[in-house]
C-alpha cells in the first residue's frame, strides 16, 4: 500500500513508457475533425491593409478562414486586461502574430492554403529592446513601488551601482500548444485542451464565442509538460478551435509545430536592474536602491504579478534593512511574456546574488561568508522582509550549513585554489547559493481549491479535484492523499481528467500552489466521507459511534476494539444501503494571507521554501565553455509527500534553470524578428551536460504545520539553486585574474559571455584602488556598471 | 536493374507487415505512424533535433550483422523503409514491460512523459547493443527531470536475450533495387553505383537522399516538392569502408555511426569530432558524402577531413575522377560537383610526410551547449615534425569561419620550418585571429569566432604538450 510519503513513481509511468498515455491531441479524432493552421506576420509592428484569402480556396480541402468578423462574442484573449486580440484586426504587435486562421479538412490542406493567403502590410518602427522602450516611454503599466526605511540617505560606508540585464527562456515544454473543440446541436462545447488553467480557459472561450460558461466543458487529459507556458497562453488555441467549431458545427483541432509554438507564444521575462547599493566594510547590505523593468511584450498577460514576485524576491534571504524598489512592465513588440516557473523570482533573485558577489570581491571577503553575514535571522525586523512579512519559519542556516556540510565545501575550496594555482588554461570554481522562495498566489482570491469525491457501491473510488497534471506527480500526489486519509489501497481509486464540470472556478494549477490546495482539498471531501462512514461501520460493528475509528488499509475500525473491523467497501456498500450519500465535494482557502498591492506590503505567503545548493565547475580559458563538475543540494520539503516525485522536481528545476542562465539564448534580431525558434538553435540541456556527482538530499525532520500532511511546495523553487552554477562559473572567471573586484557576466553565461569576461579581467589592472567612501547622492544610477566605488560624473 | 516500378510501399512496423498505395514517397515515418493512429510515437520538433519521435529500425551494425537502430521518425521518408522493419514504443511491451519499460517507471525517469517513448527506443536500441551510455541518450530532450532518474534507468540495465535479439538473428538485411511511382513523385533506391548514374543522366533534374537527416527537414516541414528521389543509402559501392596499411576509403553512404565504431582510434581528431557530432539517431543515418555533399560551412566532419589532406572519388557516367576535399568547396553551399556527378568515397592517408618523425593531430568544437550542437567555430589540426621538433607540414582547417569549410593557409605555409613551441603558437594566433572574416549569427559573434580560431590553435598545443 503506498500513500502520502511513499516514494512511489508516477501514477501514469506505465502509460508514459508503453506510449499508451493519452495527450490532447493523441485522442480517437471524432468523424470530420477539421485542422486549423495560422498564417504568420512578417513585421514586428505593421498595419493590416488588406487580406485576401482567395487563393486559399484553390487548395482541396479548404473549409473556411477564419477572420475577426466570424468572432460572435469579444475578440479577446487577455486575462488580467481585454488587451488581447484573439485575431488582429488594425495592427500586428510582434513578429510571427498569427493574422488569419485556415480551417481545413486536413493538417496538410491548412497549412498549403496559409501559404497562399495575401496580406498587404504597412510596417511600422518597433520597440524590441527594454531599454528602448525606456527611451521612448514605452510600458504597460505605471510605477509601482515597495519601500522600507530611508534607502537614498541609509547610514552605509561604501556604494556601487551598476546594472544586470537578463533574458528571457523558451519553456520548450515537449507538447506543443494544442487544443480541440467538439460542438454539439445545441450550441454547447467540449473542449479539450492542453492548460495549466482550465476555467479561464472555459471564461475566454466563452467571451469569444459570447455564451455562458455553463455550455463550454474544458477538460485536460495531461499536459506534456507546461512550466508556465500554459497557464494564460493556451487560451487563444482553446479559444481559436471553439471558434472554427462554432463558424462550421464541426469538431476542429490545433496542434502547433515547434517553429510555430515557438515564435508565436511568450516566454520567461527578460529583466533589466539598475541598482544602488550600500554596505558596510564587514560586508553588511544597509541599503539598496533598485528599479527592475520587466520585458512585458507586446500585451499585459500576466506580467503584473510576475514582476510583483520578481520585486519580493529581490531580497533572496537577504535582510535589507533600507530598501526601494520601482518596478515596471516595458511594453515591446515581442510575444507577450508570460509565466514560467519561478513567475519572477528567478529574475529578483539574480540581481541581489549578482550584487552580493560583487560587495564581496570589491571587500576581499569570501562571497558565502558576505551571504551568510546578510541572512534573514532572529526574530522582529532582522527577520522580516521589506514588505512587512515576519519570516516565521526561517530554515536558511538549516539548509545553508546543512549542504555545506555535505559538499565538503570548506575543503573543496582549498583544493581549487590549489588547482587554479598549477593550472593556467582551465580554471574552477566552487559557489554556494540559498533560496527562499515565498509559497501562494500572490493574488489572494488564487489560493483556494475544490474536490470530487465519488465512491460507488463496488467500493471503488473517482477522484477528481481543480488542479491539472502536467509532468510534476500533481495526481500521484492526490491519490496518496486520498489513500491516507481514507486509509484505502491507491488501486481502490482512480483520477479522473481535470473538468470545469466536475471541479468549477479552479485556480491556474501554478505557484508551486498544486499540492498545497487541491489536497487540503481532497482531504476535506475524504474526511466527510469518513464521517458518513464512521456510524455506518459503528452500527455494523455493533459499538458506539462516538469512540475513534480508524480507517487503515482497507478496513474500518474502533481504537478500542481493533479485532473488530469491517471493511471499506462493505461500509460503502452498507452505506448505500442505508440511503447515504457516496459524494463528497471538498474545499479549501489558505488561511491568513493578505496582499495590499497598492503599497506592496502585507502577508503574501502562507509560508517560504527553502534550499541551498553548492556547485563546482571548470572552466576553460580558451573557448570559454564550462564543465559542471558536481553539483550539491539539500532541499526543504517538508515532510515529503512522496520523496521520488520532490527528488524529480528538485533535480529537473535545477537542470532547467541551469539552462536558462547557461546556455539558452533567446535571440531577437534588428527588425524584431525570433532566430532562436528551433532546437538546432535554440539549446536546453541534454543528459551530457549532467555531472555524474549530483547529490540531492531533502531536509530531515522538517513537517510544515499548517499544510497537507506537513508537506512543502517544490515545483519552482529548486530552479533558482541553479543560480550557484552562475555565481561558481564567476568565482572561476575571477580566478583568471590578480585581484578582481567584479566579475561581469551576461545571461546567459555562453561560452561566448564567459570568454569575452575572462578577456576583460586579463586585460584589467592587477592593482584595485582602495575602496573610496562615498555617499549615496554622490552616485547616480548609471547604465553600465563602471560606476565602481567613484563617485560619478 | 529492377525497372518494374511499384505502386505498392512495403515495410514491416511491430511485425506487422503493412501495404499502402498512393502514400507519398517523402511522408516521414512520423506522419504515417501519428496518422495511422500510431500515436505513442510523439513529435516534439519535427526538427531531428529532439528525440521525442525516436523508434527503432532494424539496419546493419559495423559488423555487417544485423541491429536495431534508433532513428527520428520525423526525418525519415516512407521511401527509405520500404522493405525494412521498425519497431515502435506500442510493439516492445507486448504481454510485460520491457525491461527498458519497468527500469523507466521504477526510477521516475518520466515525469510529464511525452519524451518518453523516445527515450525508450533509444534505450531500448542500445540495450541490444549491451550497454546505455549517455551518448545513446544524448538526442532525446527532456525538460521535466534534468535526465538523473533517466540516468539511473539505464545503468541498472543488463541485457538479456529475449524475443527481440532472436528477432535480429533472423532478419535478412537484403534488399532490392527498389522504384516507387506515385502520381507526383518517383523514388528509386537502386543497388549499383550504375544504376544510380543512369538514373541521374536519365533524370538530371533528380535529387539524391541517402539518411535524409538534412533532407529530412524538407520532408518534415513540407517546404519543397522532390518529383525525383534517388537514395543511395542501399548502393554496394557507396556502402564499402576499405582500410589498409596505408589509408582508410570511406564509401559515402556510409553512416557516421560505422565510421565511429570501425575507425575508431585510427585518426584522434576524427574519434573526437565523431564524439560531438550529432546525436545517436543522427548518426545512424547521417553519411559522410551527405555531411560533404550539402558543403555547409558549418559542417563537422570537412575540417577534420581537410586536416587529413581527404581525397574524393567523384563518378558520373563518363567516368570517375579524384580531387582534393580542399578544392571541392568552392563557395557558400557550391561544390565542384558537376551535373550528373556523385560523391563516391573519401580516402585518408594514414602516414604522414616523408621528412617528418611524427604526427601531432586533434579536433575541436565549440558550441553553445557541448553536446550536440552545431559549432560555432570547428577547428582541426594536423602538424608533421621532424626529428629537431620542426614543423614540415601544417594543416589549420576551420568550421564556421567562412562560406566554406577552410584552411588557414598563409599561417600553414607560414609554420613551415618553425619550431614548435609555445612562441611559435603565439605568433600564429596572432595571425590566426585575422585569417578569416566570419559573420556574426545567433551562434556567436564575429568577434568570439575569430578569438576561437586564434586561441583554439594555442590550446591545441597546450593539450599535445600536455599528452607528451
Amino acid at each position: 500500500m503506498s500513500k502520502a510519503g511513499q516514494p512511489i513513481s508516477h501514477e501514469s509511468a506505465a502509460h508514459h513508457v508503453s506510449g499508451r498515455a493519452v495527450y490532447t491531441d493523441d485522442q480517437r479524432q471524432p468523424a470530420g475533425m477539421l485542422s486549423l493552421y495560422p498564417v504568420l506576420a512578417p513585421h514586428a509592428r505593421a498595419k493590416i491593409l488588406a487580406i485576401d484569402v482567395s487563393a486559399a480556396f484553390e487548395i482541396p480541402g479548404v473549409v473556411t478562414i477564419l477572420t475577426a468578423g466570424d468572432i460572435p462574442g469579444e475578440n479577446d484573449t487577455g486575462t488580467i486586461i481585454h488587451d488581447e486580440p484573439l485575431i488582429p484586426t488594425a495592427e500586428i504587435s510582434y513578429w510571427g502574430q498569427a493574422v488569419v486562421w485556415v480551417v481545413a479538412e486536413t493538417e496538410d490542406a491548412a497549412r498549403e492554403a496559409a501559404k497562399r493567403v495575401v496580406v498587404e502590410y504597412e510596417p511600422l518602427a518597433p520597440v524590441l529592446t527594454i531599454k528602448e522602450s525606456i527611451e521612448k516611454d514605452s510600458f504597460l503599466t505605471i510605477p509601482t513601488i515597495m519601500k522600507r526605511g530611508e534607502p537614498e540617505n541609509a547610514p552605509a560606508e561604501y556604494w556601487l551601482a551598476g546594472e544586470v540585464e537578463m533574458n528571457g527562456q523558451d519553456h520548450f515544454y515537449l507538447e506543443t500548444q494544442t487544443s480541440w473543440a467538439l460542438p454539439d446541436s445545441e450550441g454547447n462545447y467540449q473542449v479539450y485542451s492542453s492548460t495549466q488553467h482550465p476555467t479561464e480557459t472555459q471564461i475566454i472561450v466563452g467571451r469569444v464565442l459570447g455564451i455562458p460558461g455553463n455550455r463550454i466543458n474544458v477538460t485536460v487529459l495531461r499536459m506534456g509538460g507546461a512550466f508556465g507556458g500554459k497557464e494564460s497562453q493556451a487560451n487563444p488555441y482553446a479559444a481559436i478551435v471553439a471558434l472554427a467549431a462554432h463558424k462550421t458545427g464541426r469538431p476542429a483541432r490545433v496542434r502547433l509545430r515547434r517553429h510555430e509554438d515557438m515564435i508565436l507564444t511568450g516566454k520567461r521575462h527578460g529583466f533589466l536592474a539598475r541598482y544602488k547599493a550600500g554596505f558596510n566594510r564587514n560586508g553588511k547590505l544597509i541599503s539598496l536602491l533598485c528599479e527592475l523593468f520587466a520585458d512585458g511584450g507586446w500585451s499585459l498577460d500576466l506580467s503584473p504579478p510576475v514582476l510583483s514576485r520578481a520585486m519580493v524576491h529581490l531580497d533572496n534571504a537577504y535582510y535589507i534593512p533600507h530598501i526601494e524598489v520601482l518596478g515596471r512592465i516595458a511594453r515591446t513588440n515581442k510575444t507577450s511574456n508570460t509565466a514560467f516557473r519561478g513567475f519572477g523570482g528567478p529574475q529578483g533573485m539574480i540581481v541581489i546574488e549578482d550584487i552580493i558577489d560583487r560587495i564581496a570581491r570589491t571587500l576581499n571577503l569570501p562571497p558565502e561568508v558576505v551571504r551568510e553575514r546578510n541572512f534573514y535571522h532572529g526574530a522582529g525586523e532582522t527577520n522580516t522582509t521589506p514588505y512587512g512579512q515576519e519570516i516565521f519559519d526561517n530554515r536558511i542556516e538549516r539548509v545553508w550549513s546543512e549542504v555545506k556540510s555535505n559538499a565538503n565545501f570548506s575543503e573543496r575550496k582549498m583544493e581549487i585554489v590549489e588547482f587554479n594555482r598549477s593550472n593556467f588554461h582551465k580554471k574552477r570554481g566552487l559557489a554556494i547559493t540559498p533560496v527562499k522562495f515565498g509559497i501562494s498566489f500572490n493574488k489572494t482570491v488564487y489560493n483556494q481549491a475544490g474536490a470530487l469525491l465519488l465512491i460507488y457501491t463496488d467500493g471503488s473510488i473517482l477522484l477528481n479535484h481543480g488542479g491539472t497534471e502536467m509532468g510534476q506527480g500533481l495526481h500521484t500526489k492526490m491519490l496518496q492523499v486520498a489513500a491516507r486519509t481514507l486509509g484505502v489501497s491507491l488501486e481502490k481509486i482512480r483520477m479522473s481528467p481535470t473538468a470545469v464540470d466536475k471541479v468549477p472556478n479552479t485556480s491556474a494549477t501554478a505557484a508551486s500552489s498544486g499540492s498545497d490546495l487541491n489536497g487540503q482539498a481532497v482531504k476535506d471531501a475524504c474526511e466527510q466521507i469518513k464521517a458518513r462512514l464512521t456510524p455506518v461501520a459503528a452500527k455494523m460493528l455493533d459499538i458506539g459511534a462516538a469512540g475513534d475509528f480508524v480507517f487503515e488499509n482497507d478496513w474500518i475500525y474502533s481504537r478500542d476494539y481493533p479485532s473488530d473491523r469491517v471493511s471499506f467497501t462493505d461500509a460503502v456498500k452498507e452505506a448505500y444501503q442505508q440511503r447515504i450519500s457516496l459524494m463528497a465535494t471538498g474545499y479549501y482557502r489558505t488561511p491568513n494571507i493578505h496582499w495590499d498591492v497598492k503599497t506592496n506590503t502585507g502577508r503574501p505567503f502562507y509560508y517560504f521554501a527553502y534550499g541551498a545548493a553548492v556547485s563546482e565547475v571548470e572552466v576553460d580559458g580558451f573557448t570559454g565553455t564550462f564543465r559542471l563538475r558536481q553539483v550539491d543540494i539539500v532541499n526543504d520539503v517538508g515532510e515529503s509527500l512522496n520523496p521520488l516525485i520532490d527528488l524529480g522536481q528538485i533535480e529537473g528545476g535545477f537542470v532547467q534553470g541551469m539552462g536558462w542562465l547557461t546556455m539558452e539564448e533567446v535571440v531577437w534580431d534588428d527588425e524584431g524578428r525570433l532566430r532562436t525558434f528551433s532546437p538546432s538553435t535554440y539549446k536546453i540541456p541534454t543528459v551530457g551536460e549532467i555531472p555524474e556527482k549530483f547529490n540531492v538530499s531533502l531536509l530531515e525532520r522538517a513537517p510544515q504545520n499548517g499544510v497537507i500532511y506537513g508537506s512543502k511546495a517544490v515545483g519552482e523553487p529548486p530552479l533558482m539553486l541553479a543560480i550557484s552554477v552562475r555565481e561558481a562559473i564567476r568565482a572561476a572567471i575571477a580566478a583568471f585574474g590578480e585581484r578582481v573586484e567584479y566579475v561581469p557576466l551576461s545571461l546567459p553565461a555562453t561560452p561566448e559571455a564567459i570568454l569575452m569576461s575572462i578577456e576583460r579581467i586579463k586585460n584589467e589592472s592587477p592593482t584595485p584602488k582602495p575602496p573610496a567612501p562615498v555617499r549615496a547622492d554622490e552616485l547616480e544610477m548609471v547604465t553600465q556598471n563602471d560606476g565602481i566605488l567613484s563617485p560619478v560624473g | 536493374m529492377n525497372q518494374n516500378p511499384n505502386k505498392h510501399l512495403t515495410f514491416t512496423i511491430n511485425g506487422e507487415k503493412l501495404v499502402f498505395g498512393g502514400l507519398s514517397p517523402t511522408m516521414t515515418l512520423l506522419e504515417f505512424l501519428r496518422g495511422s493512429g500510431r500515436v505513442g510515437t510523439k513529435e516534439g520538433c519535427g526538427d531531428g533535433d529532439c528525440g521525442a519521435c525516436t523508434v527503432a529500425i532494424i539496419g546493419e551494425s559495423s559488423n555487417g550483422v544485423p541491429c536495431f537502430q534508433a532513428v527520428n521518425s520525423c526525418l525519415i521518408p516512407l521511401g527509405a523503409i520500404a522493405g525494412r522493419e521498425i519497431v515502435t514504443v506500442e510493439g516492445i511491451g507486448n504481454g510485460k514491460p520491457h525491461p527498458v519499460q519497468t527500469a523507466m517507471i521504477e526510477t521516475a525517469g518520466s515525469q510529464c512523459g511525452y519524451c518518453t517513448p523516445g527515450f525508450v527506443m533509444s534505450m531500448f536500441a542500445a540495450y541490444y547493443d549491451g550497454k546505455i551510455t549517455d551518448a545513446a541518450i544524448e538526442g532525446n530532450l527532456c525538460r521535466c527531470t534534468g535526465y538523473l532518474p533517466i540516468r539511473r534507468a539505464a545503468e541498472r540495465l543488463i541485457k538479456i536475450e529475449d524475443q527481440f535479439s532472436e528477432k535480429l538473428n533472423v532478419t535478412n538485411l537484403e534488399l532490392e533495387s527498389f522504384v516507387y511511382e506515385t502520381n507526383r513523385q518517383n523514388f528509386y533506391r537502386p543497388t549499383r553505383l550504375k544504376e544510380v548514374l543512369d538514373l541521374l543522366e536519365q533524370f538530371p533534374e533528380a535529387v539524391l537522399v541517402a539518411g535524409a537527416t538534412d533532407l529530412g527537414l524538407e520532408f518534415s516541414w513540407h517546404t519543397k516538392e522532390f518529383p525525383i528521389l534517388i537514395s543511395t543509402e542501399n548502393v554496394a559501392e557507396l556502402k564499402t569502408l576499405i582500410q589498409t596499411e596505408e589509408f582508410v576509403e570511406i564509401g559515402a553512404a556510409v553512416s557516421l555511426s560505422r565510421i565511429e565504431e570501425k575507425l575508431k582510434g585510427v585518426f584522434l581528431g576524427l574519434d573526437e569530432m565523431l564524439h560531438w557530432f550529432a546525436a545517436r539517431q543522427i548518426k545512424n543515418r547521417a553519411t559522410v558524402g551527405g555531411n560533404i555533399g550539402t558543403a555547409s560551412p558549418i559542417g563537422d566532419l570537412p575540417p577534420v577531413l581537410l586536416s587529413l589532406d581527404a581525397e574524393l572519388k567523384l563518378a558520373s557516367a563518363n567516368g570517375e575522377r579524384t580531387i582534393l576535399l580542399a578544392d571541392f568547396f568552392k563557395g557558400y553551399r557550391e561544390t565542384d560537383l558537376r551535373a550528373g556527378e556523385i560523391i563516391v568515397s573519401v580516402k585518408l592517408s594514414k602516414l604522414i610526410s616523408a621528412d617528418s618523425a611524427r604526427r601531432i593531430q586533434q579536433s575541436y568544437k565549440v558550441g553553445k551547449r557541448g553536446t550536440d550542437d552545431i559549432s560555432i567555430v570547428a577547428a582541426a589540426f594536423a602538424i608533421d615534425l621532424n626529428r629537431e621538433n620542426r614543423i614540415v607540414k601544417a594543416r589549420l582547417a576551420y568550421g564556421g569561419v567562412a562560406a566554406i569549410p577552410a584552411r588557414a593557409r598563409v599561417v600553414e605555409d607560414w609554420l613551415i620550418g618553425k619550431t614548435w613551441n609555445l612562441e611559435t603558437v603565439r605568433d600564429a594566433k596572432e595571425q590566426l585571429k585575422n585569417a578569416f572574416t566570419p559573420l556574426t549569427d545567433v551562434r556567436g559573434s564575429a568577434d568570439y569566432r575569430k578569438l576561437l580560431t586564434a586561441n583554439l590553435f594555442e590550446k591545441f598545443f597546450v593539450e599535445m604538450e600536455a599528452i607528451r
